[in-house]
């Protein structure tokens, strides 16, 4: 069996009185694409917040490439690339500028900038765009790009926090495409949330269902369909997770991506 | 909007403070918008973080393996540039509508009371967008603490001769000790520069030190 490369034990997390995550346990394999799963407001986010170190938890133990992010969250944060839910491009700068921002930041030495950015912009095909400003691409382009950054710095683990959310099927399997590619290829594991369930029957190797800020269930596409009984992943999910729509409070956040949408009508 | 204000206050106002026995009120108002335009961009610029560390190349930031502390620096200073520089902008535009700087040798010093208003700015508005979490209280910051700050500076009036509480409240107000040094170093004199020189520079680090503590707790 190959080693765990995200270890996650008793992970809590409490928003004012409201308890976000309970004991979150659970590990991913190296080389795997892991799919992490869960209705609105299950957890999904704030996890992966936590793994990336942009947010502390209350207790729990995390481990990435063996390392603790509470004592070395620079060695972490080398070995994790990630692409957010929200774009977080530099919308007036070139694709290339972009990159190399991005090489600066994880100090890539510049005599290696050139070959890699060519490189990995050669994979996502948007080399012959590189000097393009940003603000200028499609939805799907700036997907591709934001992915290509991520794993600008040979992470060990790249984070995909709803990659294909909003883009058309066409788009949807282009970049899934991509990253299979790349876990084939350089042996990255890939850790992703989807509401797409398709997506995740499709190309999850491991599956962890989260709900109510606790894991209720782990295991491949197979094994959860057999076990509730269904046809899809669809199914087995809406059976594990319950038909009840989510009654999520507005966030903050929710405020402001509605703004940003009035904002660029 | 500078402009506007300079033009509306500048050429309206200015009849009536002239009949007061006051002198060119345009050479006493051009000071006090330059603060004001720097004012108004560094806070914006600090605003932003709100908007930025969500849809914004910021996040990409967050999670880079650079301190916070270089993070919230280099803001900080990219957004006093920027007003910095339309300070300046400012100052020449003003030269064409007829302003006169008395003293040249005195400009090196009124770039610095430029520069230092424009970093204590955007380091506050680090600060307040580090607790909000949406927009929403923007407004209200903007009209109950930007907008009194601007007023009670002394850009638009002169200070001394104003009520006292009014004198007071622009004693505890960075801005008015740019302003106030500004003008008189423009007009060639240097009183009380040095003392409010010194003023401004404590409270700036003072103001960087809390932007960058807020900052880096920064919720997500």
């Amino acid at each position: 069996m190959s080693e765990n490369i995200i270890i996650v034990k008793n992970l809590n997390k409490t928003y004012g009185k409201l308890k976000v995550l309970k004991n979150v346990t659970f590990n991913v394999k190296q080389k795997e694409i892991f799919g992490f799963l869960g209705p609105n407001g299950a957890g999904k986010s704030t996890t992966i917040k936590i793994l990336t170190t942009i947010l502390n938890s209350d207790s729990g133990k995390i481990t990435i490439n063996g390392f603790d992010p509470l004592k070395s969250p620079d060695d972490i944060r080398k070995s994790f690339g990630i692409v957010f839910q929200d774009p977080s491009l530099d919308d007036e700068l070139t694709a290339y500028e972009n990159l190399d921002m991005h090489c600066v930041f994880y100090k890539i030495p510049k005599t290696e900038r050139k070959k890699r950015i060519e490189h990995i912009l050669k994979v996502v095909e948007l080399w012959d765009r590189k000097n393009d400003l940003v603000k200028n691409f499609s939805g799907g382009m700036k997907r591709r790009l934001e992915i290509a950054r991520g794993l600008l710095h040979y992470p060990k683990v790249l984070f995909l926090d709803e990659p294909t959310v909003g883009l058309d099927p066409q788009t949807r399997t282009h970049i899934w495409e991509y990253i299979k590619e790349i876990n084939r290829k350089e042996g990255t594991t890939i850790f992703f949330t989807t509401h797409y369930m398709d997506e995740a029957q499709k190309y999850a190797t491991n599956i962890a269902v989260i709900d109510k800020g606790k894991i209720i269930d782990v295991g491949t596409s197979k094994e959860l369909i057999k076990r509730t009984k269904t046809k899809n992943l669809e199914d087995a999910f809406l059976k594990i997770t319950g038909y009840n729509i989510r009654d999520q409070e507005v966030s903050s956040l929710d405020n402001l991506r509605l703004r940003k949408k009035i904002m660029h009508r | 909007m500078p402009l506007l204000f300079l033009l509306a206050f500048g050429f309206g106002f200015g009849s009536i403070y002239t009949l007061a026995g006051q002198g060119d009120y345009f050479q006493f108002l051009v000071p006090g918008i330059i603060c004001m335009s720097i004012l108004f961009t560094s806070v914006m610029s600090g605003i932003e973080i709100i908007w930025d560390r969500q849809f914004g190349f910021l996040k990409e930031t967050l999670v880079a393996p650079v301190s916070r502390l270089e993070i919230m620096i280099g803001r900080t200073l990219g957004g006093a540039t920027v007003a910095f520089c339309q300070g300046i902008i400012f100052l020449l535009l003003s030269l064409l509508f007829g302003f006169k700087i008395i003293s040249l040798i005195n400009l090196p010093l009124v770039f610095l009371f430029m520069l230092l208003i424009a970093l204590f700015f955007a380091a506050l508005g680090t600060a307040i967008a580090s607790l909000l979490d949406d927009m929403q209280g923007f407004q209200l910051i903007m009209n109950f603490l930007i907008m009194p700050i601007f007023f009670l500076s002394g850009a638009l009036f002169p200070i001394d001769t104003a009520p006292r509480l009014i004198q007071l409240i622009a004693k505890i107000n960075p801005l008015s000790y740019g302003v106030s040094s500004i003008r008189s170093l423009l007009s060639g004199s240097t009183n009380f520069v040095f003392l409010n020189l010194l003023i401004l520079l404590i409270l700036t680090i003072i103001m960087l030190i809390i932007g960058s503590k807020l900052f880096s707790k920064m919720k997500v």
